[in-house]
C-alpha cells in the first residue's frame, strides 16, 4: 500500500506492509519498529514507551493535575523517563508563576525525576546538551518545538498535556506512525544565507500545513553541523509536521550513540519528495503574522523595526550570538537588541568567544537562558504597534504581546545588521545602508 | 439554539488562547474565559453551549497547547467542522472529548450565524433546514470522544484505545 494515497484523518488501517522485504524503512519506521519489537510502517497505530517525556514550567503543573487528580495516579510509572526544565517564564514574574515552579520542584523531588531549573536554558537545548535526546530515541515533550529533537536523530514530538500525564503515568503512549517527506537538499548555501533561510523558505514553499501528520527527513545535508540542524528540525512543526528527523551520520560524536540498527535505508517509502537548491536561496523574512508568510529580504529591506530578539530553540545558539557579534563588532545599535541565549552552556561558549561582550559593548540588553519573550510573557513584551525583528519561529498575531504589534522572522545575520541600522537589512548592504542614510535612520530611531 | 461561528484558515493557538492567559500566567482565572479573547472578541463574549465551529484548512495549528482546546470545552463547544486540522490540535481535541470533523466539502456552504446543531448519534449537522452528513471519525477517536476523553477512557477500560488496534 502506498501510504500517499491514504487520506489525512481518515481512519488509519493497520498496514500489510513488510511483505515487501525489498522495500527499506524511513527513519521513523525503523524506530517505532525498534521501540514495538515489530515490523511497523508508516500509517499503523502503535503503543510503545518513548525513551523519554518531557514537561516544562509553562504546563507541568496542568499535567501533575491531570495525572493526579484525574487520571488518580499518585506516582510517575518510570522518573528516569521523565524529564523537567523550567524554561518558558525565567525566572518566574508573578506570584503565579513562582508558586507553580515550587509545585514542579516538590515533584520533582518527591519523584526522583531530573530537573533543569531556572537559567539552565530552553528544554529543547538542554535535552541534546545533556544526552538525553540522541539517535533512535522517542522523545515526546509538552511543546511543540520537541520536534527540535530530530537534529540529533530521535524521533521528537510535541503533545499535550493529558498525552504527557498518560505518559508519565503509565509509561507509555500512542502514535500513529507518519508517513514521510523527504527533504532532498543540493549544493550549499551563499555566503550571507543559513539554515535560517533555508527554514523560512520551506515554509514559504510549502506551506503552514505542507507537512500536516508527515515526519519530515532532510537528505543532504551532511554539511551542516547540529546547531544548523536543530534550526531547521525546530521549525519542522512550522510545517505541521510531527517530526524532522536529520539521518544519523556514523562517527559523528553529535548525534549521540547511534544504535547500530539505524541508518538511512535504500528504497523507502516516502509520501513526497521537496527538491531544493541551498546554493541558490536567498535570505528570507517572514512578514506578519504568519510563518508562511515569507519574501525575499529585499522586498521587505528598509522596513522600520521598534526592537530585535536574538534567541529561541531556534537560534539562541552561540554559534547564532556570534553571526550576530560579526556583524555588530564595532558598531552601535540603533534600536533595542535582547539577546536569550538558548541554555547555561550556550551563554558560557558566547562568552568564552568573546561573541557576549561584543554584543554588550554594542547596548544589547541580555536575559536568562530560556524562552525569553518568544511567547510574550516576560523579558520584552510588545506594546502596541511595535514591530520586532526576531530570529524566532513564530510571528502569530499577538504571540510576542499586543495583538496590535507585529513579528518579523529573519536569521541571526538579519537580526543583528537590522539592530544596527534599525531597519530590516542584510549585513551585506550595512556599510551602504548606514552611510547613504544616516539621517533617515537617526529620524526613525529617535523619533 | 446553538449557532455555527465560522472562522478563515490557519487558526492558530495563540488567536484561541494567547499564551499570556494560558492558566500558568492566571492562574485563578477559567481558561473558558479566554477563549478567542483578542481574535474574536464576539465570540468570547457570546459562544454557548451546543455552539460548533466551522473553520477553514489547518485549524489550530502552532503550539501544542492543550488550554486551547480546553478553553473551547470550558464554553461547551458542541463540535468543530473543518476543512482540516492541524495534528497537534486534533489529537487534544480528541483527547479532550470534543467531537471533530474532517469536512473540506461542507465548510463554503455553512453561514457565520447559522442556527445549528449536531445530531452525534446520526452523524448529521443540522444548520437551519439543511442536513449535512458527517464522516465519522476514525475509530479510536469515536471511542475515546464517547467516553468523553481519554482519561475516562483509559480509567474505565484500562488501556489505550489503539492497543487492540495495534495488535490486532
Amino acid at each position: 500500500m502506498n501510504p500517499a494515497q491514504q487520506p489525512r484523518n481518515s481512519e488509519p488501517q493497520p498496514c500489510a506492509a513488510a511483505t515487501d522485504a525489498a522495500v527499506g524503512r524511513t527513519l521513523s519506521e525503523q524506530i517505532f519498529s525498534q521501540h514495538l519489537g515489530s515490523d511497523v510502517r508508516a500509517g499503523d497505530l502503535c503503543v510503545i514507551e518513548p525513551d523519554v517525556a518531557m514537561g516544562h514550567d509553562s504546563l507541568t503543573p496542568s499535567i501533575i493535575k491531570i495525572m493526579r487528580e484525574e487520571l488518580g495516579i499518585a506516582r510517575v510509572h518510570n522518573p528516569q523517563q521523565v524529564v523537567l526544565v523550567m524554561d518558558h517564564v525565567a525566572p518566574a514574574s508573578t506570584v503565579g508563576t513562582a508558586n507553580a515552579q515550587a509545585t514542579i520542584r516538590r515533584f520533582a523531588q518527591e519523584q526522583g525525576i531530573r530537573l533543569f531549573d531556572v537559567g539552565r536554558g530552553i528544554c529543547h537545548q538542554v535535552l541534546v546538551e545533556e544526552g538525553i535526546a540522541s539517535a533512535g530515541k522517542v522523545v515526546i515533550g509538552s511543546d511543540s518545538h520537541s520536534t527540535s529533537y530530530g537534529a540529533v536523530a530521535a524521533f521528537g514530538a510535541g503533545m499535550g498535556s493529558t498525552d504527557i500525564a498518560l505518559c508519565w503515568g503509565t509509561g507509555k503512549a500512542w502514535f500513529r506512525i507518519p508517513e514521510t517527506i523527504r527533504v532532498r537538499c543540493v549544493g550549499r548555501f551563499q555566503p550571507g544565507v543559513d539554515a535560517k533561510d533555508l527554514a523560512l523558505w520551506l515554509c514559504r514553499k510549502w506551506s503552514i500545513n505542507g507537512a500536516n501528520y508527515a515526519a519530515l527527513e532532510y537528505h543532504g545535508l551532511e554539511w551542516l553541523q547540529r546547531h544548523e540542524r536543530q534550526t531547521l528540525a525546530s521549525m519542522a512543526i512550522e510545517l505541521g509536521a510531527k517530526a524532522g528527523v536529520f539521518p544519523p551520520q556514523p562517527g559523528d560524536l553529535s548525534f549521540g550513540t547511534i544504535p547500530e540498527w539505524f541508518g538511512l535505508q535504500r528504497r523507502a517509502a516516502y509520501q513526497s519528495t521537496w527538491d531544493v537548491d541551498c546554493a541558490a536561496l536567498q535570505p528570507q523574512v517572514a512578514i506578519p503574522h504568519s510563518v508562511d508568510h515569507v519574501v525575499d529580504l529585499g522586498e521587505i529591506a528598509g522596513q522600520p523595526i521598534d526592537v530585535v530578539f536574538l534567541g529561541t530553540c531556534t537560534n539562541g545558539r552561540a554559534e547564532d550570538l556570534r553571526a550576530a557579534a560579526d556583524v555588530v563588532a564595532d558598531r552601535s545599535l540603533a534600536i533595542r537588541l535582547i539577546v536569550t541565549p538558548a541554555s547555561s552552556h550556550e551563554l558560557q561558549r558566547a562568552i568564552a568567544d568573546g561573541s557576549l561582550q561584543i554584543l554588550l559593548a554594542a547596548g544589547a540588553t541580555l536575559t536568562t537562558p530560556g524562552c525569553g519573550p518568544c511567547m510574550g510573557r516576560h523579558q520584552g513584551t510588545l506594546a502596541e504597534n511595535e514591530r520586532c525583528l526576531s530570529t524566532g519561529n513564530r510571528n502569530f498575531r499577538g504571540r510576542m504581546g499586543s495583538p496590535d504589534s507585529q513579528i518579523f522572522l529573519a536569521s541571526p545575520a538579519v537580526a543583528a545588521a537590522t539592530a544596527v541600522t534599525g531597519r530590516i537589512c542584510h549585513p551585506r548592504d550595512l556599510s551602504d545602508v548606514l552611510f547613504s542614510h544616516d539621517s533617515t535612520y537617526a529620524e526613525a530611531t529617535h523619533a | 439554539m446553538p449557532r455555527i461561528w465560522k472562522f478563515a484558515d490557519d487558526i492558530d493557538t495563540d488567536q484561541i488562547v494567547p499564551g499570556r492567559y494560558a492558566p500558568y500566567m492566571r492562574p485563578d482565572e477559567d481558561v473558558g474565559n479566554a477563549a478567542f479573547i483578542e481574535a474574536h472578541p464576539e465570540f468570547n463574549r457570546l459562544a454557548a453551549p451546543g455552539d460548533i465551529l466551522v473553520a477553514g484548512e489547518n485549524f489550530g495549528c502552532g503550539s501544542s497547547r492543550e488550554y486551547a482546546p480546553l478553553a473551547l470545552r470550558r464554553r461547551g463547544i458542541g463540535a468543530i467542522v473543518a476543512k482540516s486540522f492541524a495534528r497537534i490540535f486534533f489529537r487534544n481535541a480528541i483527547n479532550l472529548g470534543i467531537p471533530v470533523f474532517t469536512a473540506p466539502e461542507l465548510v463554503e456552504r455553512i453561514q457565520d450565524g447559522a442556527e445549528a446543531s449536531l445530531d452525534v448519534a446520526a452523524g448529521q449537522l443540522l444548520v437551519g433546514e439543511n442536513v449535512y452528513p458527517l464522516r465519522p471519525m476514525p475509530g479510536f477517536a469515536q471511542q475515546i470522544v464517547a467516553a468523553g476523553g481519554i482519561v475516562p477512557f483509559v480509567r474505565k477500560s484500562g488501556r489505550f484505545p489503539t492497543e487492540t488496534a495495534a495488535t490486532t
